[in-house]
């Protein structure tokens, strides 16, 4: 084994140049793993501090270490200039959470904010809070950033409280100065009371999330920097052209690679013959094991083209390894699921259905849809020294790094990842995959990799979001109340892969390991609150025959399983509306109404204020679905649909136009009523709302992963389509909502938005073409060859 | 392999290359140019948009011995320090989430207003629906389109700047 020995120079000379952040700048007089920050492309007031000391580069050598939670020193420093930088375990996949995390922080710390950075997702020197997942940055890991930066606030005015001889309480702070109350004329700054200084206070807690030192946080009342619109940081360089991303990353040395991923699902490699592209210049190496191929060259160019080159024997399995994308329905409904949970029963369903006046059912199927991230998967490796340092815009960094040192058989601690900006994270991408490959490609080359899919590989083999079918029955009694319903949905989820398992990974996979056990999947029922006295809500998992090497893996997809069940369950109560001659939105009411008891969260009042005002909002005539036909070409409706995500509570009005003679369908307005509790940064949540909600657009209108038996066959933007510009509402309006008993309490919460927005959009698109048409599109997506033959079929 | 020379934001760079290598790859891997970016290498999304003799050119399928002109880049619009109409008004609209196909966008929404300063709403899709975002930005970027040329008219100008190209 080779001797453990420093990073190469140029290595930590380009860290230092694309992130600013180098190992070699230590805190003065300390060998914290804590740097100093200049953000290239950032608007950096500081660039020119804090190499504070300078501690000598061999101090760099060490193996790469795990920051521990529980030193406040490794969440925040403080500057000589009495700047700060925050180091936080999250990831931002473009919502703008860095810019509400450097909110929230500043906020607490009693700083200005444009005196702060904020340094995320480096293994080596921001805590492991995650990365980011679960639309939690902000409802989860907000609260441990909130308290370690009130933690901080609390020493600094006991350090001031030392220096002055008076007592804390007769201090006031106000952005990083502390002034004696008596006497402003003693002041001290936040970087003369430790600047370029260790704090050396511990935290407590048992976990990371639970991390909090002696003070407490604000009141609500008391942040001023939380709900200020501020602009984003990240967004003029990303504007201007300046911003280094992962996907830029290049190392002296470095080559690249492409896969070759095999023709048919679950094909095995028989042979390869590398003299196929032995003559492309810059040619380096073929690599293969198992299944797994991928070649080596000098420049991009010469990869791809290599790839494309290579002559590959592979052997198709002897059945075939899923329904066609056609048949997926009929085959999920036939087939023998995986497994099955007690349904979740409240009171007797049965018997209400049997004694409703009218009975209502109805099925959904809602099809495999992928991340297909506008860049496809990469990542780069470096394997100097025996150890890795891996490049990546995976969102969970912490994951990549342990999955990959287990994954090569390395010890952690010679392993890091330093997380960059890169196409839309969203869950469980190929990102985790592509980081394996060149961690893999890099040790069996012995030079840093380059490694990216290409589109046909992004598309293809991303992981997917489950396929749906659904059953839906309800009973209504003589006055058109919901007595009844009876849910079940199965997804095709089985064996779902997690984040970053090193026996699950396509590589890993497709070098023929396996863990000892399979993954169960799951389907999911419906978020609403609706109170419906007899209720069974039932859930089964099928398998597709081929459940390893496969491209139709699932796997999280931006709310992994929210638009599937909602498109369902909010197209059905919908349906019950108009079989109740019903007004949508008081149907929906009725049922929330109905309830006596609240839940903790208070979601119930939060729906019912989300509904009420979304309704309000888009100036809602309350009347029954469908509207009488109009005789137009253009056909004009409005739906309704409502859900929460954890916590936050979304009500959506979409309004469309179908044109009648061609099936199209355009969303014209969106309104949206979103309650994700205390708002950080609202015009960053507009934003991000904004985009969910046209993501839920774009799966409702145009997204279906296709496949024969042996392939997927949606590989580029053509067999693949998304939405596009022509698909754009001319209106869009979103009111941020505050839906709690007691809006004014100090201690409000802030939920999660990443995900929430784009929950209920399915449904309402799908409320709104019935209530334009008359005719219920049940499944997904409503493209217009779908559209027009329902229309037609229903003499439209 | 042969000489190409290429000029690229005021600047001649000569390159001993195979000349079919797509300019795509010359821009990113030898001149350090990160605006154009590699989405689908086959033309249909836009994400490695160029502007080269005002028209906006997708440099994934572009072989570099085919170029004639200046190529512009994300990189080349700001005149010195101040940056193009359209780059400010993503700034003001808070246009992008992930940011990563955004070159494109903003390189295809300036060859629209220089070619259509006042577009309507109609020619804005139409200009631009061939450039995609699975970030579902579009309803911003539109906006940002719009109030660039708003800033543009307001400046005398048809484009803000000419980009020599």
């Amino acid at each position: 084994m080779t001797t453990f020995t420093n990073i190469p120079k140029q290595v930590e000379d380009l860290l230092e140049q694309w992130s600013g952040t180098s190992r070699r700048n230590f805190l003065k007089g300390s060998g914290l793993l804590v740097v100093s920050f200049s953000a290239a492309g950032i608007a950096n007031p500081f660039s020119a501090e804090a190499s504070a000391g300078g501690a000598a580069a061999a101090e760099a050598a060490g193996p790469y270490p795990h920051p521990d939670f529980r030193q406040l020193d490794s969440w925040i420093v403080i500057h000589e200039d009495s700047t700060a930088t925050f180091y936080v375990g999250k990831t931002d996949g473009g919502q703008g959470t860095g810019t509400a995390f450097r909110q929230m922080m500043s906020d607490e710390l009693d700083i200005a904010y444009n005196r702060t950075s904020l340094i995320m997702g480096r293994t080596d020197i921001t805590v492991d809070q995650g990365g980011s997942g679960g639309s939690d940055g902000i409802q989860v890991d907000g609260w441990p950033m909130r308290r370690v930066a009130a933690e901080a606030r609390r020493v600094l005015l006991d350090l001031a409280s030392a220096r002055f001889a008076v007592p804390s309480d007769q201090l006031a702070v106000s952005e990083g100065v502390i002034t004696v109350k008596a006497d402003s004329s003693r002041r001290a700054t936040y970087g003369a009371l430790i600047g370029g200084r260790r704090f050396n206070v511990t935290l407590t807690g048992d976990s990371i999330n639970a991390t909090t030192g002696v003070a407490k946080v604000k009141a609500v009342q008391d942040l001023k920097i939380v709900g200020q619109p501020l602009h984003r940081y990240d967004i003029p360089p990303k504007v201007d052209g300046s911003l280094k991303w992962a996907v830029g990353v290049a190392i002296p040395g470095m080559v690249h690679a492409r896969n070759v991923r095999p023709p048919v699902a679950g094909a095995r490699l028989i042979s390869i013959d590398e003299s196929s592209v032995r003559g492309i210049p810059g040619f380096i190496k073929v690599v293969s094991k198992g299944n797994y191929v991928a070649v080596v060259c000098e420049r991009e160019e010469q990869a791809i083209k290599a790839a494309t080159q290579l002559a590959v024997n592979w052997q198709k399995p002897a059945t075939p390894s899923f329904p066609t994308s056609d048949d997926l329905y009929k085959y999920m409904r036939n087939t023998t699921p995986t497994s099955s949970p007690d349904p979740n029963v409240v009171g007797n369903p049965d018997a209400a259905l049997a004694s409703a006046a009218k009975v209502v059912e109805a099925e959904y199927d809602f099809p495999f849809q992928g991340h297909t991230a506008i860049g496809p998967a990469h990542a780069i490796a470096d394997p100097s020294n025996d150890q890795l340092t891996i490049w990546s815009n995976d969102m969970k960094a912490y994951g990549l790094r342990t999955g990959v040192a287990a994954f090569l058989g390395m010890p952690l601690d010679r392993v890091r990842v330093i997380w960059m900006d890169g196409p839309q994270l969203y869950g469980r991408t190929a990102a985790d995959d592509a980081g394996f490959e060149a961690a893999f490609l890099a040790k069996e080359v012995g030079r840093p990799v380059r490694v990216q899919w290409m589109r046909h590989e992004e598309t293809a083999w991303d992981t997917k979001g489950p396929a749906y079918t659904f059953k839906l029955r309800g009973g209504l009694d003589a006055q058109g109340n919901l007595i009844a319903m009876d849910y079940n949905a199965r997804a095709a989820d089985y064996n779902h892969l997690g984040y970053n398992d090193p026996g699950t990974v396509l590589i890993a996979q497709l070098m023929g390991r396996r863990p000892s056990a399979t993954a169960s999947g799951s389907a999911a029922t419906p978020s609403e609150l609706y109170v419906i006295p007899n209720r069974r809500r039932a859930t089964q998992v099928v398998g597709l025959p081929l459940v390893w090497e496969s491209p139709l893996r699932t796997g999280n997809l931006r709310d992994p399983n929210g638009p599937q069940v909602t498109f369902a369950s909010e197209s059905f109560i919908d349906e019950l509306a108009a079989a109740a001659h019903a007004d949508p939105v008081g149907f929906r009411l009725a049922l929330l109404t109905a309830g006596t008891t609240d839940d903790k969260e208070f979601k119930r009042a939060r729906s019912i204020a989300a509904v009420k005002t979304v309704a309000e909002a888009y100036g809602w005539d309350t009347r029954s679905s469908p509207k009488p036909l109009g005789t137009g070409t253009i056909l004009t409706g409005r739906g309704i649909s409502y859900c929460f995500r954890n916590q936050t509570v979304v009500a959506q009005i979409a309004e469309v136009e179908v044109n009648r003679n061609t099936g199209h369908v355009w969303v014209k307005r969106l309104v949206c009523a979103h309650d994700c509790g205390l708002v950080i940064n609202p015009e960053g949540l507009r934003r991000t709302i904004e985009g969910n909600m046209l993501y839920g657009m774009s799966r409702a209108l145009h997204e279906e992963v296709r496949f024969d038996t042996e392939k997927v066959t949606s590989v580029d933007w053509i067999s693949h389509p998304t939405l596009t510009h022509a698909d754009a509402p001319a209106t869009i309006d979103i009111v941020l909502l505050n839906g709690d008993p007691n809006p004014n309490r100090p201690d409000l919460p802030h939920y999660g938005a990443g995900e929430a927005a784009c929950r209920p959009t399915v449904a309402a698109v799908a409320n709104a073409i019935y209530d334009a048409t008359g005719v219920r599109i049940r499944r997904v997506p409503f493209r217009d060859g779908r559209v027009l033959a329902a229309l037609k079929a229903a003499n439209v | 392999m042969s000489n190409i020379t290429l000029k690229v934001n005021g600047n001649a760079h000569t390159l001993d290359l195979d000349p079919s290598t797509p300019l795509l790859y010359i821009l990113r891997n030898d001149l350090g140019l990160e605006g154009p970016r590699f989405g689908c290498g086959l033309g249909q999304c836009g994400a490695c948009t160029v502007i080269i003799n005002g028209a906006a050119v997708r440099s994934c399928v572009t072989p570099c011995s085919s170029v004639t002109g200046e190529i512009t880049t994300l990189e080349g619009l700001a005149n010195g320090g101040t940056l193009h109409p359209v780059q400010q008004a993503w700034i003001d609209e808070q246009v992008p989430q992930c940011g990563f196909c955004q070159n494109g966008q903003i390189m295809t929404a300036k060859v629209l207003l220089d070619r259509n300063p006042n577009p309507t709403d109609a020619e804005i899709r139409e200009g631009m629906a061939r450039t995609l975002c699975r970030c579902m930005t579009y309803y911003r970027i539109q906006a940002a389109i719009k109030r660039a040329s708003t800033s543009m008219k307001a400046a005398g100008t048809a484009s803000g700047h000419e980009v020599v190209a």
